[in-house]
């Protein structure tokens, strides 16, 4: 039999913690830390505008972009948010999840040998989806003493001339770093000059902790060569309804549609009709959920500093990324024993990429108090850590 | 700053004030003199537990009593609503728009009690003109808390 497989998929390297996930998935009684959505329910006027919309037989396809209503509605939330004005009928993609919108987006993109420059740590799939389309991955490491932002610095030095796009992907999953209106300057400066376009994965916008999120769209001249990723998984914790959306320059968006039209037909329906209740009446639901992100932030980072254990402070999504350097372990053998040891999980920052080596993912999309317990747990083991270092 | 140190302790008023004040970013000083002085201006009334009594072997039955009045010259509904919250077994009184004038609640030992309560205390004040008795079969929510079934976690326990 001939080989059934893609070499383009073979290559693609499988995610190297497999080994780490397959012990927590064997402990039953762990105490996890290791979830990336909200522990919220989606808020219940949306889910009956859901369930609503069932009721009245909205069961089938909507356009290919997804419904006039939501798409308008988006437009107003971008812009009343953002301060980024986009047109309805020909900027606005509605996709499955904010993943769909970085898959299908690169590939409208890319020609074969374009390269792509991903900030890491980051999110998992921007290197795979940009295989899949063809291009190469130019991963650039971000660092713990720039709070894990990216410089124009790094980002010159990363820029060949078959540079194409760079992804940025803030707030950031895994590190909570956040990009402020004087980074992004800096960095649109750079992507004007060298003629390139922006990825802005800004999936985490709603969920900042200093000043409000600011767009990289919004500034001059980066509109016209910005595609906005957002989505309401993590803003409105509606995770499994898959909805995001794109928004960007008509050429793009419409090149994104025909791929989106083949491969997946239109987002499910009844998630949209959820998702124009969550854009109308969502904003008090969206600052009670940050508030209460914001609480959680601040105690993880008190403790950390009872326990001396290094972490800058991130203003952004819901995962902290303290430093784990001082025990002399790799991320996975500190994040390992730590499962084995006192049944917590959390991810390995290598998870993210090789710059996160050194560094491990906790996430606060828990309750006080499974963070309190997590928390005695974490301080017993640095202890214990520490005292076998000096014997 | 009050509000903030309200929305949490509403919920959780146990929590410890070094605690309250790290995850509110405020100076543990001033929280703990900020509760103290919404205590003393009445604004913070009691601390409370919410106890789901079907789960215990104490026996307990709750009735919400509507109550129909007349109010006196110069006082209103006051007096009788006063005469009413003095009797320790009422939980709460509420003056209400709509049919009738007062919602009073409260707690018994059983369902005989609570029918005592009504007729040989609640309906012989004087200005009480009409009561309706509904006893409480199931509590479903209270204060904001889900009573029926417990939540549990359903997330997967990793999601990159």
């Amino acid at each position: 039999m001939r080989n059934p497989l893609s070499d383009e998929v073979i290559k693609i390297k499988p995610s190297g913690i497999r080994k780490f996930f397959d012990i927590v998935s064997e402990m039953k009684d762990a105490i996890s830390l290791g979830v990336g959505e909200p522990d919220f329910d989606t808020p219940w006027h949306i889910r009956d505008e859901g369930i609503y919309s069932l009721e009245k037989g909205k069961t089938f396809y909507t356009s290919n972009s997804g419904l006039k209503e939501l798409r308008e509605e988006i437009c107003r939330y971008v812009e009343r948010k953002y301060n980024v004005s986009y047109a309805w009928n020909s900027e606005v993609i509605i996709t499955v999840g904010g993943s769909e919108a970085i898959d299908i987006g690169l590939r409208a993109m890319l020609n074969p040998g374009d390269e792509v420059l991903i900030p890491q740590p980051s999110y998992v799939s921007y290197e795979p989806c940009t295989i899949l389309a063809g291009g190469k991955p130019v991963i650039i490491d971000l660092k713990a003493e720039n709070e894990f932002r990216l410089t124009a610095e790094e980002l010159i030095n990363a820029i060949t001339d078959k540079t194409k796009v760079l992804i940025l992907p803030f707030p950031n999953n895994p590190t909570g770093a956040i990009m402020e209106e004087k980074d992004l300057i800096a960095i649109a400066k750079v992507c004007v000059e060298k003629d390139i376009f922006v990825m802005s994965d800004e999936i985490y916008a709603e969920l900042t902790y200093k000043d409000k999120h600011v767009s990289i769209a919004s500034l001059p001249g980066m509109k016209e060569r910005t595609i906005l990723i957002n989505g309401f998984s993590k803003a409105f914790a509606m995770t499994g309804w898959r909805l995001g959306y794109a928004c960007g320059p008509k050429e793009i968006i419409q090149q994104m549609t025909k791929i989106h039209q083949f491969c997946i037909m239109c987002a499910p329906t009844t998630s949209q009709y959820a998702a124009i209740e969550a854009l109308k009446n969502g904003d008090d639901d969206v600052k009670k959920m940050r508030d209460s992100y914001d609480q959680r932030r601040r105690f993880l980072l008190d403790a950390f500093k009872k326990m001396g254990l290094e972490c800058f402070e991130p203003f952004g999504a819901f995962y902290v990324f303290p430093c784990i350097k001082e025990f002399g372990m790799t991320s996975e053998e500190f994040a390992t024993r730590f499962l084995e040891e006192e049944k917590v999980a959390a991810v390995p920052g290598t998870a993210f990429g090789d710059s996160g080596e050194g560094f491990l993912r906790i996430s606060y999309a828990y309750s006080l108090d499974r963070l309190r317990l997590a928390m005695e747990r974490l301080e017993r083991f640095v202890t214990k850590l520490r005292e076998e270092k000096k014997n | 700053m009050r509000e903030k140190i309200l929305s949490v302790i509403e919920k959780d008023s146990r929590i410890d004030i070094r605690e309250l004040a790290v995850i509110l970013g405020m100076d543990e000083l001033a929280v703990a003199n900020e509760l103290k002085a919404m205590e003393e201006e009445g604004i913070i009334c009691g601390y409370h537990t919410l106890i789901d009594w079907e789960k215990t072997s104490i026996e307990s039955v709750g009735a919400i009593i509507e109550v129909r009045v007349t109010p006196q010259r110069g006082q209103g509904f006051d007096n009788i609503a006063e005469r009413i919250y003095q009797y320790p077994e009422v939980n709460s009184v509420y003056l209400i728009s709509g049919g009738f004038d007062l919602l009073v609640s409260l707690e018994g030992k059983s369902l005989k009690e609570i029918s005592l309560f009504v007729s040989d205390k609640l309906s012989t004040l004087e200005s009480v003109l009409s009561t309706s008795t509904h006893f409480i079969l199931k509590k479903y929510k209270e204060h904001g808390t889900v009573m029926a079934k417990p939540k549990t976690d359903e997330r997967e326990t990793f999601i990159l």
